[in-house]
C-alpha cells in the first residue's frame, strides 16, 4: 500500500511546530523518525492531512547538561536517534543503562533513524523507552501553545498508544538526574525473535546516593507498571523467592496463571538476579 | 595454424562454482517485475473483501471515478479460474478473478481500481461501498467436516473438496501389537515469504498482436496457458515473461487472479497496466499454506518394529483450488507419503481436503511432506519412548535397507537408491549423542533443558507423467524439452522452460554443458523465465529442475557434440572415428578445431562444410524423460539440538546437523544453499511462522511484525555432510533436493523440544512451539502434580 496524500512542513522551532500542528486541528501528525508512523501511513492505519518534521529543530537535537533544584541533569533532545545513544553519541548520566536499552531497539536500520521523542510520542507499552525512561525517573518535557510543561516518564502511558501529549503539542526532550557511581540497573526484554516487539519488560534501578530502588513490569497491555519502592521485591527474588513478585505482577493486571504472569515473573526474577551480578 | 588449446578448468558436474547470476545479484542489478517502467503505465488497487463469508448485495462505485473501477460485471467473457482434479470424488468448483454473488475469503478480490500511481488507485479503492450480508464463517477445518457447519460452496452439501482412503484390515495388527502409540497433531496455517512478492506488469504489443505479461512466476508456460484460457485467447496471443524471481517456493507456481485481471485490463485500456503485490496483501490474502491435521496411531512390535499406521489427515484446503496443482495436492499426497522411509506391514489412511472461508492453499516448499515427516517422526519417537528405545535405534530397525534397493514401499513408491540407514548413523554420529545425553544428565548452569531431536526422510522429485497424470488435474509433466544454440563466435545459448528464482540455474545448467562439452561456463548462456524465447515446459517445481532440465541439456550437448565433431573432423581433414572431443575442441593428429572454428564454419563459412553435413546445423531441440518417472529419491537426517528456557517458553537451536544424500551434486555449494534456505523456512515452520484466524475469519497477522518470521539471529550455522549415492534413472545421477532443507526441520526440532520436555511430563503436539504453547503445557502439568518440580 502507499500512503494517502499529506501535507509536509518542516519548521525551524518549536513555536512553529505546535502552531503548525495547532492549526492542523488534529489532523496533522508531528514526524520524528518515522520508523512507526511511516508503516502505518503505508498501510494507511494513520491519513494525517499534514507532517510537521520535528528534524530541523536545533532545540531538539543534541543533548545538554544543565541542573534543576540543585540536581545535575542531562537533556537529551527528542531528535536523538537510538543509534546516537546506542553508540554513545551523548553524555551518558545513567552509567551506561540508556546505551544498553537502545541497543536492543528493533533492527539497526530502524535505530539509524528512530528517535527517543518519536518512540515517547508513539506510546506502544511494549516498546523500549516508554518503560527504560520509567524506570529511570525521567521527566519528559513537553512544548505546547500554552507554553512548556513537564511529565514524569512514570506517569507517561495514559494508555496503549496513548501519551500524555496533546495533538497540539511536541515532545522537546528528555531529562534524567545523573546516576551516581554506586548506581546499578538491570534490564531483560524478553521477545519472540531479535529485533521484535517485547513481550515482557522487568528493569530495576538503585541508587544508593539518591535512596532510590525502583522497579518496572513492562511491556503491558497498558502503562508499565512502576514499583516506586522495589528493596522488599529485589531482595526477596534474589533470595530465590519468585512468589515474593506475584502481587505486583496482579497490581499490574497480570492474572495468576496465565502465560503473561508467567513470562513476567521469569522476566523480573532475570532482572533481579542481573542485578546481583552486578553487585 | 591453430591457436593454442586452453586450459581447461574445472567447471562441470561435482564443482562448486560461484554462481554465474550473483554477479548482477550481489550488485543489486537484478531485473524484477517491480523495476519494469512504461510509458503510460497505469497502476491496479483492488477492493478486498474485509469479511470471510457474505454475499454481495451491491457494489457501488465511487462517484466520478466509475470509469477507473472494474467489477466483475465488467469483465466480459472472463472465465474463472478453474483447477479440478480427475481424483473420484472430487468436488468441483471455479474461483471468479473478481467476487460474483459471494465472497468466501478475508482479502478475495472484488473490484479492480486503476490510476496514474498506486496511491490513486487505493484512493479510489477506498471510496468503493460494498454492501455484504455476512455468512457465518467457516474457520477450522476438522469444525468444517462436520454436519451443520456453514457451507463455503452451498452446492456441495457439505465442506470437502476430496476424501480419500486407503483402506487396510489391522484387527490382526491390533491384537498382536506390543506398543501402539496415537497423536493428535496439528500445524499451523502459514504464509510463504519471498523477499520478492507476487506482480504483474501487462500490455498490449500491437505489432505482435500479443498480449506481453511480464510476471513474477516459476512456471511462466503455465500461467500463459492459464491467462489464455481466462481470456480466451490463443496461446500464441499470449507471451509471459518472468524475468529475475526474488525467490518463489510455490507461491508463484499458481496462476492468480490479479494475473488474469491484469491482463484483460491492459487489453481494455490498450496502456500498460502494473500491480505488485505488497506484503498485507501476500499475507492476508494470498501466500497461505501448510495447515494440516493429523490423527494419527502406530502399531509395533515390542523391539520397535513397526507393525501398522494408521492415521486420518486432514488439510484445510481455503475457499478455492488453485491452479493448477487443485485443492487436493497436500491431503492426496499425505496419504500416499506418510509411511516416509519406513517399512511397515498394514498401512491405512483417510485424508479430507477440506473447504473453510481462508484463502486457498498454495503448494510451499516440502509440499505436504513437511507436515507428514512431522507426523511419522513424532509417533516413531513415540515407539522409542514405549520401548525403551533411543529415537535412532527405532529408526535403524524400521528403515529400507540399502540392499533392498530399489525398494517399492507400502504405498507403491519407488525409493530408487540410497543408503539410509548409513545416513542416519552419520547423523547422529555427527551431533555427537552420548555426549549430549551425558549433558542431560549433568544439567545446565543456567536452568535450561538441552534436547536432541531426529527426523529421517526421503523426498520424492521430479516425478513425472505416470506419477501424475493419474490427478487429473490442468497440468501433467511430461518430457521436458530444451534448445541449444550456437552463435557464430561459439557461444552456447540454452534456452529451457523451467525458471530460476534462487536455484542457481544459470550456473549449473552451464556446469552440465562444460561437462559434456568442455566449453567455458562463460561461453554458456542460459535463458529462462520467458515463453517467446524458450520451450514449453510446466516450469520449476517439485524438485524437478535439475533431474529433468538438467538432464535435458545434457542430452542435447551430447548430440550437438556428435555434429560439431562431424564437422570438425571434415575441416581436419579426418574421419569422425579418428577424432577425440578435447577442452572443447576437436582434436586429430593434424590439429584441432574449437567450438568457435567450427560455428563460424556453419555460420559464416558453410564453403567449408562436408556434402553430408546434418542440415539441423549447431541448434538442438530435443526432450528429455528418466528411464523411470516415479521420481528420484533424495533423502536426508536432520539432527539438532535444543536448549530449552522452561520459565520463558524460549527455545534455541544449539547444533544442527543435515546428513544428505541428493545423488550426484551437479554444484555442492548450490546445493548447500538449497538446504540452508530450506532448513531455515523449517525452523519457521517449527518455531516462529502461524497465521492465526478469529472466529469470524480474521487473519490476524497483516505485518512481518505479528507474522513472525526466522532471521539471522534465529538460524544456527548449519553442518552439512554429503553422501552421493547415484540415481539409477537419470541421466548423470543427480537427484532432485529443492524441498529437502523445509522438510525435516520441523519434526527434528520438535522432537528435540519434546525429549528436552519429556522428563517434566510435557509433549508438544502442534507447530509453531511457541514460548506461550511450552508455559502453558508446563503449567498445566505443574498444576495437576502440585507445583512439584521448580521450571526455571
Amino acid at each position: 500500500m502507499k500512503a494517502a496524500a499529506f501535507d509536509y512542513a518542516r519548521p525551524a522551532s518549536g513555536d512553529e511546530a505546535v502552531a503548525l500542528l495547532a492549526a492542523g486541528t488534529g489532523m496533522a501528525k508531528a514526524l520524528g523518525g518515522g520508523q512507526s508512523l511511516g508503516p502505518m501511513m503505508n498501510l494507511r492505519l494513520a491519513q494525517p492531512d499534514s507532517l510537521v518534521d520535528l528534524r530541523a529543530i536545533a532545540e531538539l537535537r543534541g543533548c545538554r547538561r544543565d541542573g534543576t533544584g540543585g540536581m545535575e541533569t542531562v537533556l537529551i533532545g527528542a531528535c536523538t536517534t537510538h543509534a546516537d545513544i546506542e553508540d554513545g553519541r551523548f553524555d551518558d548520566p545513567s552509567r551506561g543503562f540508556l546505551p544498553r536499552v537502545a541497543a536492543g531497539i528493533a533492527y539497526r536500520a530502524v535505530r539509524n533513524r528512530g528517535t527517543v521523542g518519536g518512540s515517547l510520542a508513539h506510546a506502544d507499552p511494549a516498546a523500549d523507552w516508554v518503560n527504560a525512561m520509567a524506570v529511570a525517573g525521567a521527566d519528559i518535557l513537553v512544548q505546547g501553545p500554552a507554553g512548556r510543561r513537564t511529565v514524569a516518564a512514570a506517569g507517561w502511558l495514559q494508555g496503549a498508544f496513548t501519551p500524555a501529549l496533546a495533538e497540539d503539542e511536541i515532545v522537546l526532550g528528555v531529562r534524567l538526574a545523573q546516576w551516581s557511581a554506586a548506581a546499578r540497573w538491570s534490564y531483560y526484554k524478553f521477545n519472540r525473535k531479535t529485533g521484535e516487539f517485547a513481550e515482557a519488560i522487568a528493569a530495576f534501578v538503585v541508587d544508593p546516593a539518591r535512596d532510590l530502588c525502583r522497579g518496572l513490569i513492562g511491556a503491558l497491555d497498558g502503562p508499565p507498571h512502576v514499583i516506586a519502592d522495589a528493596r522488599g521485591l529485589l531482595a526477596a527474588l534474589q533470595a530465590g523467592d519468585p512468589a515474593a513478585a506475584d502481587a505486583e505482577l496482579v497490581a499490574a493486571g497480570l492474572p495468576p496463571g496465565s502465560y503473561e504472569h508467567h513470562i513476567h515473573r521469569a522476566a523480573l526474577q532475570r532482572a533481579a538476579a542481573q542485578l546481583k551480578g552486578n553487585a | 595454424m591453430n591457436a593454442p588449446l586452453p586450459e581447461t578448468r574445472a567447471q562441470g558436474i561435482g564443482v562448486a562454482l560461484p554462481r554465474k547470476e550473483d554477479d548482477r545479484f550481489m550488485r543489486g542489478r537484478g531485473g524484477y517485475v517491480g523495476n519494469i517502467r512504461m510509458v503510460g503505465m497505469l497502476d491496479v488497487a483492488f477492493v478486498r473483501s474485509p469479511v470471510a463469508h457474505g454475499r454481495i448485495r451491491a457494489i457501488e462505485k465511487p462517484e466520478g471515478s466509475e470509469g477507473a473501477v472494474y467489477t466483475l460485471a465488467d469483465l466480459e467473457g472472463v472465465q474463472p479460474i478453474v483447477a479440478n482434479s480427475g481424483l473420484a470424488g472430487f468436488k468441483n468448483s471455479a474461483q471468479p478473478v473478481l467476487a460474483g454473488d459471494k465472497v468466501r475469503q478475508v482479502g478475495e478480490m472484488i473490484a479492480m481500481c486503476v490510476a496514474e500511481n498506486r496511491a490513486a488507485a487505493e484512493d479510489i479503492a477506498a471510496q468503493v461501498f460494498v454492501d455484504f450480508d455476512e455468512l457465518p464463517a467457516v474457520v477450522d477445518m476438522l469444525a468444517a467436516r462436520r454436519a451443520g457447519s456453514a457451507l463455503v460452496h452451498e452446492e456441495w452439501g457439505d465442506n470437502v473438496f476430496l476424501e480419500t482412503f486407503i483402506d487396510a484390515d489391522l484387527d490382526d495388527i491390533r491384537s498382536k501389537a506390543a506398543i501402539k502409540v496415537r497423536r493428535k497433531l496439528r500445524t499451523a496455517r502459514q504464509s510463504m515469504a519471498p523477499m520478492e512478492g507476487r506482480g504483474v506488469v501487462a500490455h498490449w504489443d500491437h505489432r505482435l498482436g500479443q498480449l506481453i505479461v511480464y510476471t513474477s512466476a516459476q512456471m511462466p508456460h503455465i500461467n500463459r496457458t492459464g491467462i489464455a484460457g481466462c481470456l480466451g485467447l490463443d496461446e500464441g496471443q499470449v507471451r509471459v515473461v518472468a524475468p529475475d524471481v526474488g525467490g518463489g517456493f510455490g507461491y508463484k507456481g499458481i496462476l492468480l487472479p490479479e494475473e488474469v485481471c491484469v491482463a484483460w485490463l491492459a487489453i481494455k485500456l490498450g496502456r500498460p497496466v502494473r500491480w505488485l503485490e505488497d506484503r498485507r496483501e501476500q499475507l492476508t490474502a494470498n501466500a497461505n499454506c501448510r495447515e494440516h491435521d493429523y490423527d494419527i496411531t502406530a502399531y509395533a512390535d515390542s523391539d520397535g518394529r513397526l507393525l501398522a499406521v494408521d492415521c486420518e489427515a486432514t488439510v484445510d484446503s481455503g475457499a478455492y483450488s488453485s491452479y493448477p496443482f487443485s485443492a487436493c495436492l497436500e491431503a492426496a499426497q499425505v496419504g500416499s507419503i506418510l509411511p516416509g522411509p519406513y517399512k511397515m506391514e498394514k498401512y491405512r489412511c483417510r485424508t479430507w481436503s477440506v473447504a473453510t472461508n481462508k484463502p486457498p492453499i498454495l503448494p510451499y516448499r516440502g509440499v505436504a511432506r513437511t507436515g507428514v515427516c512431522y507426523a511419522i517422526e513424532t509417533v516413531m519417537d513415540a515407539i522409542a519412548v514405549q520401548a525403551g528405545l533411543e529415537p535412532w535405534e527405532v529408526r535403524m530397525r524400521n528403515l529400507v535397507l540399502p540392499q533392498e534397493m530399489p525398494y517399492d514401499n507400502i504405498t507403491r513408491k519407488h525409493f530408487d537408491s540410497g543408503d539410509y540407514p548409513e545416513c542416519l548413523r552419520r547423523a547422529v554420529q555427527a551431533i555427537g549423542l552420548p555426549a549430549l545425553r551425558e549433558r542431560q544428565r549433568r544439567g545446565e548452569a543456567d536452568g535450561r533443558r538441552i534436547g536432541v531431536g531426529l527426523a529421517i526422510f526421503c523426498e520424492q522429485g521430479a516425478h513425472g507423467t505416470s506419477v501424475y497424470h493419474g490427478w487429473g488435474i490442468p497440468m501433467v509433466p511430461g518430457r521436458e524439452p530444451v534448445t541449444l544454440r550456437l552463435t557464430p563466435d561459439g557461444v552456447l545459448e540454452i534456452r529451457a522452460g523451467v525458471h530460476s528464482h534462487g536455484q542457481g540455474m544459470e550456473t549449473t545448467l552451464a556446469q552440465i554443458a562444460h561437462e559434456v562439452l568442455g566449453i567455458a561456463i562463460d561461453k554458456v548462456r542460459v535463458l529462462l523465465g520467458d515463453t517467446g524465447i524458450t520451450p514449453y515446459s510446466t516450469g520449476t517445481w517439485g524438485s524437478r529442475s535439475i533431474v529433468m532440465a538438467g538432464s535435458a541439456v545434457g542430452v542435447a550437448c551430447k548430440e550437438l557434440k556428435e555434429r560439431l565433431i562431424k564437422i570438425g573432423a571434415h575441416l581436419l581433414k579426418d574421419e569422425p572415428a579418428m577424432v577425440t572431443w578435447q577442452a572443447g575442441a576437436v582434436v586429430s593428429p593434424k590439429g584441432w578445431k574449437r567450438i568457435a572454428d567450427i560455428a563460424r564454419t556453419w555460420y559464416l563459412q558453410p564453403q567449408l562444410l562436408p556434402g553430408d553435413v546434418d542440415p539441423r546445423g549447431l541448434e538442438v531441440s530435443t526432450t528429455y524423460q528418466a528411464r523411470r518417472d516415479s521420481g528420484t529419491f533424495s533423502y536426508a537426517c536432520h539432527a539438532v539440538v535444543v536448549a530449552v528456557d522452561t520459565a520463558l517458553g524460549k527455545v534455541e537451536l544449539l547444533d544442527y546437523v543435515v546428513v544428505e544424500d541428493g545423488g550426484v551434486l551437479i554444484n555442492p555449494m548450490v546445493v548447500d544453499g538449497q538446504v540452508y534456505g530450506g532448513a531455515a523456512q523449517g525452523i519457521g515452520t517449527a518455531l516462529y511462522e502461524e497465521m492465526r484466524y478469529s472466529e469470524d475469519g480474521q487473519p490476524l497477522a497483516s505485518t512481518l511484525a505479528d507474522y513472525i518470521l526466522p532471521g539471522a539471529t534465529e538460524v544456527p550455522a548449519i553442518r552439512i555432510a554429503h553422501m552421493e549415492t547415484p540415481a539409477p534413472y537419470t541421466e548423470f545421477g543427480q537427484k532432485g533436493i529443492g524441498e529437502s532443507g523445509a522438510i525435516g526441520s520441523p519434526a527434528a526440532i520438535a522432537n528435540a523440544v519434546n525429549d528436552a520436555l519429556r522428563p517434566l511430563g510435557v509433549e508438544i503436539n502442534q507447530l509453531p512451539i511457541t514460548p506461550r504453547a511450552i508455559v502453558e503445557a508446563l503449567a498445566a502439568v505443574s498444576a495437576v502434580s502440585g507445583n512439584q518440580g521448580r521450571n526455571a
